[in-house]
């Protein structure tokens, strides 16, 4: 099958950060001095518990960032000329093909074979009966769905289940003899330490994530390909396969509104500190000013001017993916331009701490410009600010962006997103019997990916944030510390400054 | 200090300009008024004369920042920039698509506003600081390791959750109080309790982690040490010493909300249908009322600004060492 | 008679990072009812987690696990938490070291006292007014009824610490614990909070705990001694036995690392204790000190030492003084020496033939190399409603110096009286308001941007505190090759010879810097954390070395630094200054390190020179009645002296409104009414020697 790659503009941003971290993680692991604050997030459990499943919400994401347009088989090109489709196509959703095109009429219960709405129905004879009708792909492969579907699920579930737990057992036995090599000891005893949650890094908590991700992964793919294992919407779409998609939208608004925003804090904020004087009121005016408009209404503004400048100018935009994808960009911009005030101000003020920090003085009087002073003394001792506030406004942004789909002024009506989830399925609240289920998906998804990306960012923040002192478990009853008396040993320097 | 408050007052006028600024540039220059016209005629039905007479229904007929067809003063007055943006500086917010004063609708819809907002605010303040207590008195214990995942966990949640979730289990299931809707006097009361709940647990999670965060940073200070030294209960030492202190970061940063609870919360109001701000701007921005959403931009700014000087204020009454300086 | 209080093997243990701290290791002692007894120390060896100890009162990390502490038959560690209460702040009382961070902010002082009232006697209303009151008027605060509704804010750093003293009178204690309670201080004003104490308990009866690691406060303070070093008691001395015959090596190194002028006159390289206190988190077997002690031998590295009787009441805990570990080698050959002994002993083993000769002569005829006339730096005030400039801050005003080449001027002063600012002045990092800072004939004021930046490297700065003053994300390498680079040092002289500027020549030039300042070479791929107080010192020193300058302003270098370290510290200035050639401004306030390091002292007060001449000059025979008071208010270890003190009252005043005419005249004991009017002349003494003071007549002819 032939294509062409397409890259939005939210697709090369993504690429853009990817290319960033790896830099950056190439750049750390070169340097021991900034490797260690990382190493106390390795060693925190809730840390690194919350990054493996951080982990498959950005796998899935990533996929879902690959973009292309498949080529259309026309019958009649004379020309041998491919045409390609209109639509705009994920490698996610080329893998979830299935999911993606096995649309029912309308909305379908989880795991139901039937239709949730009545419809007539012509028998055989030519009666009319008013029931709920077979769904068209869930539960098709049963004869009757009455008695065997249950049995059915549990089977397929199981299967699927058991399939996830032992790709499991393969990923924690090759971990282990990588670890046993690592340290040199057998397999066993380095199993036993896993087991015994003696390791340096928690992989006792990690195996364990990663045995209840993989097992609830397994019953879900199995289960998906025949039923809707999260119903379906209005229009018969699988909800499950929205979800997943959502993750996409909520991780490019979390990261690319940041990204957005850094050069500016950055820039401003440092030159405030360091400047002072008139640098400083024109950029503190500059801020408070932009900080002094509520957010929401700024932000509601800016997305209605922009949604009319998009609409007025339709023939910009080659295909439908295309413009929704620039909505996306400008909300991103939008979040970003609206919240680097507050990562502005925190830069100032650290900066302004800084420079009467006496390794500042001296470069000075060395006569250092103020662009190396800049770069190479306040620009590196102010990161841990930047990262702590980029891991913390991430959640906050995902949150921000299913509020704002809801009054509308989020993302484009056509992307899939949490807020367009639960903007849908809030219609159909007053129903009765109610449809619940997107809207369940629609949080318990998002829950999962809020939650896990807050544990990760307090993680990240006791590693990094000096202020912030992590009260140490005490200890009631120590390890009884061997007397002193009782043999000769001789004095281990434990740092450097004994060995001079 | 009248000195100083006065200084702060002068430094708002700026900051109001610049505001104004940024909306007139927003919704005059980005999109011209034609564009505008186009927009919420459609597309496909729109004509020259449309426009136009949608133009003069709202007056946006007129040039954006210089009339060389007037004379005088009206060379400037007679623009866009002087009766749209100008004019906000003495509330004349003009008319709504639908016809309606701004002004007067902003004048009658705060109270209900106020009526969920404040109880939210009010509330929650002594909520959140009661619970950030108990997890600091309970510090480096399990009370306040499950406390902190608990509030990680309601961080977590979207707010759009509670109010869904809320008004499903106390409203529909359980059948406890109205689902939506507004009613004046007591009747009110029935209404609101939902929203206000509501509105308290949502903002419990940030909150009172936040509180236990700048209590434990005053608790690890030297003067805590000074007041133990001195023989003086866990209790006292929290309340008397710790609460005082902390009182000052807290109370400064609450103060700054206060005007702003006249917007009320955009989308509880608009859940639980209260004819308050929140739901007028949300209606706004659904029927791209511009006329409107620019009046609640300029409006919130300003309360934003109102917010800063209480702020500023506050601190002179709380903090001795502004106070006398 | 029995002990009032008595620890025996306490153990108290930080829980921190990786490896728990053993802060405290089977500490024993005891104090008598009205007693003095002073824990001396360097930092990190235990002393104040003692202090909290006994209060109970330890951070969160910590924890007592081993010992007693009972105070008259009572075991406080046995006491419930909510009795522990009622001992705290009644019978035992506490004063920290930060009187600035130690009160609430936002409660008035009478509150702050009236609350140990409250609860430990049920006093309130008038009573206890009247209490507060009287409490107060003890502790030397004037006007106490206005003073007690004041927020501590607008106290000043004696005052503060005053109230922390009136508010641990006020439980009427059996105990005072004192943390450091003078480090914080001026002199002047740490003059007047000692005599406070010693005055307070002698009438009051109650005994003091007193952690320091002054040993001159110590020796004035103390009827007893103890020598605290990594979580133990080393040795435990009445107060003049200790003083004139120190028997632990530890305690003989921190006397013989002391700088004064009895060492500099007889160019003595001081005593350094090399290496830096163990880490508490590792295990000790055998002799703590041994890693560092000169007299160690095998038996020290492999047995801890038991405690050893020097004579009644002193004991000290070393194998030099166990006559059964000892065998041959008996008490003579290690004698427990005096100050003097020490001082001999020093000059036969560390006769250092590089040391210049100190001698008066050669120290005229050097050319001058710094002349700095004139110079003010004011910093605007602004107030009212546009921020107007109402006044200034005349942090500098017109203060005139020259140094010579190869000699190093020390500028004394205390805090706040702009001799940093001076510093900063002259290295133009500051510009200033008006005067002349002339460097070997280029006047530096004014001088355009590009050409200031190609003189710097001859003038450079070393700063106060070793941890701020390395960016810490910086390796040292990059660290020390910042100025050569930014000031292209090492690249003009090897461009025209190799090809690759940045390669090995630079290279050589840090070890070689490294080298100097007593580092490996391998030292420059780390980071400074990875460095204790001293050691980025002389990082500091070797970075502003890099540039080759003539000239180094030392902003109070080794005022963040133990005695011991500091020893190392002035050591290698003084070698580097005679190897270098290097001219010194040395800004500090510690008199013996002035008296020590420095040719020619100029005294500051509020902004202005008060008196200036050589060492022996200005120490020997002050003049200006400041330079009296702050001379004769530094403690000394000398017992026996009974000296003159002249005490001044009340504090410095603020350099925004100084008071008229002579600025020192609200606290001068001899004031006259002319002090009030107008600022003296210069009066001439010698043709270094002058001072400005109406006591004296004015100079004849001004230069």
């Amino acid at each position: 099958m032939s294509f062409k790659p397409v890259i939005l503009w939210t697709d090369a941003l993504v690429y853009l950060l990817v290319a960033v971290i790896i830099v950056f993680a190439w750049y750390v692991r070169r340097n021991e001095h900034l490797r260690a604050p990382w190493r106390r997030v390795i060693r925190s459990a809730s840390g690194m518990v919350s990054l493996t499943v951080l982990i498959f919400f950005i796998a899935v994401g990533l996929l879902d960032t690959v973009h292309l347009r498949p080529a259309v088989e026309k019958s009649n090109s004379a020309n041998g000329e491919r045409i390609y489709s209109v639509d705009v196509l994920s490698l996610f959703d080329l893998i979830a093909g299935p999911l993606r095109t096995r649309v029912e009429k309308t909305y379908s219960a989880p795991f139901a074979a039937y239709l949730y709405a009545r419809e007539t129905v012509e028998l055989p004879d030519g009666k009319q009966v008013r029931e709920f009708p077979r769904l068209e792909f869930g539960g098709a492969h049963l004869q009757d769905p009455e008695t065997q579907l249950v049995a059915d699920v549990v089977r397929r579930a199981g299967a699927g289940g058991g399939v996830g737990l032992l790709l499991w057992g393969v990923v924690v036995a090759s971990l282990t003899t990588v670890l046993a090599r690592r340290d040199g000891k057998n397999f066993l005893p380095a199993l036993f330490n896993i087991w015994r949650g003696t390791t340096e890094v928690p992989w006792k908590a990690i195996c364990g994530m990663l045995a209840l991700i993989l097992l609830l992964l397994g019953a879900a793919l199995a289960l998906c390909g025949y039923y809707h294992i999260f119903g379906t919407d209005k229009v018969g779409q699988d909800v499950f396969y929205q979800s997943l998609k959502s993750i996409r939208t909520g991780l490019v608004i979390g990261t690319l509104a940041t990204l957005m925003m850094l050069p500016f804090a950055l820039f401003l904020g440092i030159m405030a500190g360091y400047f002072r004087g008139w640098v400083d009121d024109v950029i503190q005016y500059l801020y408070t000013t932009l900080s002094s408009i509520p957010s929401v209404l700024l932000i509601a503004a800016t997305v209605l001017m922009i949604q009319v400048y998009i609409e007025t100018r339709t023939e910009l935009f080659d295909t439908i993916a295309a413009r929704a994808d620039l909505r996306l960009l400008f909300l991103c911009i939008i979040l970003g331009v609206t919240s680097w005030t507050g990562l502005c101000r925190l830069l100032r003020g650290e900066t302004l701490k800084l420079r009467e920090m006496e390794y500042i003085q001296a470069a000075q009087a060395f006569g250092v410009s103020h662009w190396r002073i800049v770069s190479r003394h306040i620009l590196p001792n102010v990161m841990h600010i930047v990262l702590i506030s980029t891991v913390m406004d991430f959640s906050g942004l995902v949150l921000a962006e299913a509020v704002l789909s809801y009054v509308g002024v989020g993302v484009d009506p056509s992307t899939i997103s949490f807020g367009t989830m639960i903007n849908a399925a809030r219609l159909e609240m007053a129903r009765e019997p109610m449809v619940w289920w997107a809207l369940l998906a629609a949080f318990g998804f998002m829950f999962a990916l809020v939650l896990s990306a807050n544990l990760f960012a307090d993680a990240v923040q006791n590693a990094f944030d000096p202020r912030v002192k992590i009260l140490p478990a005490k200890a009631g009853i120590l390890p009884h510390r061997r007397r002193r008396e009782e043999s000769k040993g001789k004095s281990v320097s434990s740092t450097v400054e004994d060995s001079f | 200090m009248l000195n100083y408050i006065v200084r702060r007052v002068l430094y708002a006028i700026p900051i109001l300009i610049g505001v104004n600024l940024i909306t007139f540039t927003l919704f005059f220059v980005v999109n011209s008024p034609d564009d505008m016209a186009r927009m919420q005629l459609g597309i496909k039905r729109v004509t020259p004369e449309a426009i136009t007479k949608w133009k003069q229904e709202r007056g946006y007929d007129k040039p954006l920042m210089f009339n060389d067809t007037e004379e005088g003063y009206a060379q400037f007055t007679h623009t866009i920039f002087f009766e749209k943006s100008a004019a906000m500086f003495a509330f004349r917010f003009g008319r709504a698509d639908d016809g309606r004063d701004i002004a007067h609708e902003i004048k009658t819809r705060m109270v209900p506003s106020l009526a969920i907002a404040l109880p939210v605010f009010l509330l929650g303040l002594g909520v959140y600081i009661v619970f950030a207590l108990i997890m600091v008195f309970f510090r480096a214990t399990y009370v306040d390791f499950w406390g902190v995942v608990l509030c990680v966990a309601l961080m977590s949640i979207s707010g759009l959750f509670y109010i869904i979730g809320g008004q499903f289990l106390i409203s529909k299931l359980w059948h406890l109080v109205p689902i939506s809707g507004y009613g004046s006097g007591p009747d009110a009361a029935k209404f609101l309790v939902l929203p206000v709940i509501i509105g308290v647990v949502s903002g419990a999670g940030a909150s009172i982690r936040w509180y236990r965060t700048i209590f434990l940073e005053e608790m690890g200070k030297d003067y805590v040490r000074t007041a133990r030294a001195k023989g003086l209960p866990e209790s006292i030492v929290l309340f008397r010493h710790v609460l005082r202190n902390a009182m000052i970061p807290i109370l400064t940063g609450a103060v700054v909300v206060i005007p702003l609870l006249f917007l009320g919360s955009f989308i509880a109001e608009s859940f639980f249908g209260i004819p308050g701000l929140g739901s007028y701007t949300i209606d706004a921005i659904n029927s791209q009322d511009f006329a409107v959403v620019r009046a609640m931009v300029f409006l919130g700014s300003l309360l934003y600004i109102v917010g800063l000087l209480l702020t500023d204020i506050s601190y002179t009454l709380v903090d001795p060492r502004i106070r006398l300086e | 008679m029995s002990p009032l209080l008595r620890i025996d093997n306490l153990e108290t243990v930080l829980h921190t990072g990786s490896a728990p701290v053993w802060a405290v290791d089977g500490l024993t002692l005891h104090i008598l009812k009205g007693e003095t007894f002073a824990l001396l120390g360097e930092s990190g060896c235990g002393k104040s987690m003692t202090a909290l100890s006994v209060m109970r009162l330890l951070p969160e990390a910590g924890e007592i696990i081993a010992g007693s502490i009972r105070i008259g038959e009572e075991d406080l560690l046995l006491l419930p938490e909510a009795a522990m209460r009622g001992v705290r702040g009644k019978r035992i009382s506490m004063i920290f070291q930060e009187p600035m961070l130690s009160l609430n902010p936002v409660m008035t002082v009478g509150d702050q006292i009236g609350e140990v009232l409250k609860r430990h006697f049920n006093l309130r209303g008038l009573l206890a007014q009247e209490r507060i009151l009287e409490i107060l008027n003890q502790v030397g605060i004037s006007d106490a009824s206005r003073h007690m509704t004041e927020y501590p804010f607008q106290f000043s750093g004696g005052m503060k610490q005053r109230i922390m003293i009136a508010m641990a009178l006020a439980g009427e204690p059996d105990l005072l614990i004192a943390d450091e309670p003078t480090t914080a201080l001026d002199v002047t004003i740490q003059a007047q909070v000692l005599d406070l104490m010693r005055d307070l308990q002698q009438r009051a009866g109650m005994a003091i705990l007193l952690i320091t690691h002054d040993l001159a406060v110590a020796a004035q303070m103390a009827h007893r001694v103890a020598v605290m070093y990594a979580g133990e008691i080393v040795e435990t001395a009445m107060r003049e036995d200790f003083f004139s015959g120190p028997a632990h090596p530890y305690s003989q190194k921190l006397f013989d690392s002391l700088p004064g002028k009895a060492k500099r006159k007889q160019g003595l390289r001081l005593a350094a204790i090399g290496g830096n206190v163990p880490p508490l988190s590792r295990e000790f077997v055998g002799c703590r000190f041994a890693d560092r002690c000169d007299h160690a031998w095998e038996l020290c590295h492999e047995i801890a030492p038991r405690w050893s009787v020097v004579a009644s009441g002193h004991q000290v805990r070393c194998h030099l003084f166990n006559k059964d570990a000892t065998q041959g080698i008996e008490g003579p050959e290690f004698p427990s020496r005096g100050l003097e002994a020490g001082v001999h002993d020093l000059e036969r083993s560390e006769g250092d033939e590089s040391q210049p000769s100190l001698s008066s002569e050669s120290r005229i005829s050097h050319p001058c190399l710094l002349s700095v006339t004139g110079l003010k730096v004011y910093f605007p005030i602004h107030k009212g409603l546009m921020k107007s400039t109402v006044g200034y801050v005349k942090a500098v005003d017109d203060v005139s110096l020259k140094i010579q080449r190869g000699k190093t001027l020390a500028l004394v002063g205390e805090s706040g009286c702009g001799k940093t600012t001076v510093g900063k002045g002259i290295l133009q990092l500051i510009s200033p308001s008006a005067g002349s800072v002339r460097y070997n004939g280029v006047e530096l004021v004014g001088l355009e941007r590009n050409r200031l930046r190609k003189m710097r490297a001859e003038f450079q700065l070393i700063f106060q505190d070793p941890y701020s003053s390395l960016n810490p994300r910086m390796r040292i390498i990059d660290i020390i090759e910042e100025g050569m680079n930014a000031l292209r040092i090492g690249k003009d002289s090897n461009a025209g010879t190799a090809g690759d500027q940045s390669g090995v020549p630079k290279g050589r030039k840090v070890d070689a810097l490294l080298d100097s300042v007593g580092l490996p070479p391998e030292t420059k791929w780390r980071y400074p954390h990875e460095f204790s107080g001293g050691q980025r010192q002389r990082i500091a020193i070797a970075r502003a070395l890099a540039v080759n300058p003539k000239l180094i302003i030392c902003d109070e270098p080794t005022s963040a630094l133990d005695v011991s370290v500091q020893a190392q510290i002035l050591n290698l200035l003084k070698d580097l200054q005679a190897n270098l050639k290097l001219a010194y401004l040395f800004i500090t306030h510690n008199i013996s390190v002035v008296e020590y390091i420095a040719d020619e002292v100029a005294v500051m007060y509020l902004g202005r020179i008060v008196e200036r001449g050589s060492v022996d000059e200005v120490l020997d025979n002050p003049k200006h009645p400041y330079t009296q008071a702050l001379l004769s208010a530094v403690p000394v270890i000398d017992v026996e002296s009974k000296r003159q003190i002249i005490r001044l009252r009340g504090d410095l005043s603020s350099p925004a409104n100084p008071p008229t005419g002579c600025h020192f005249h609200p606290r001068c004991p001899h004031v006259m009414p002319i002090c009030r009017k107008t600022y003296p002349e210069t009066s001439m003494f010698s043709s270094t020697h002058t001072a400005r003071c109406y006591l004296y007549p004015p100079e004849q002819d001004p230069e």
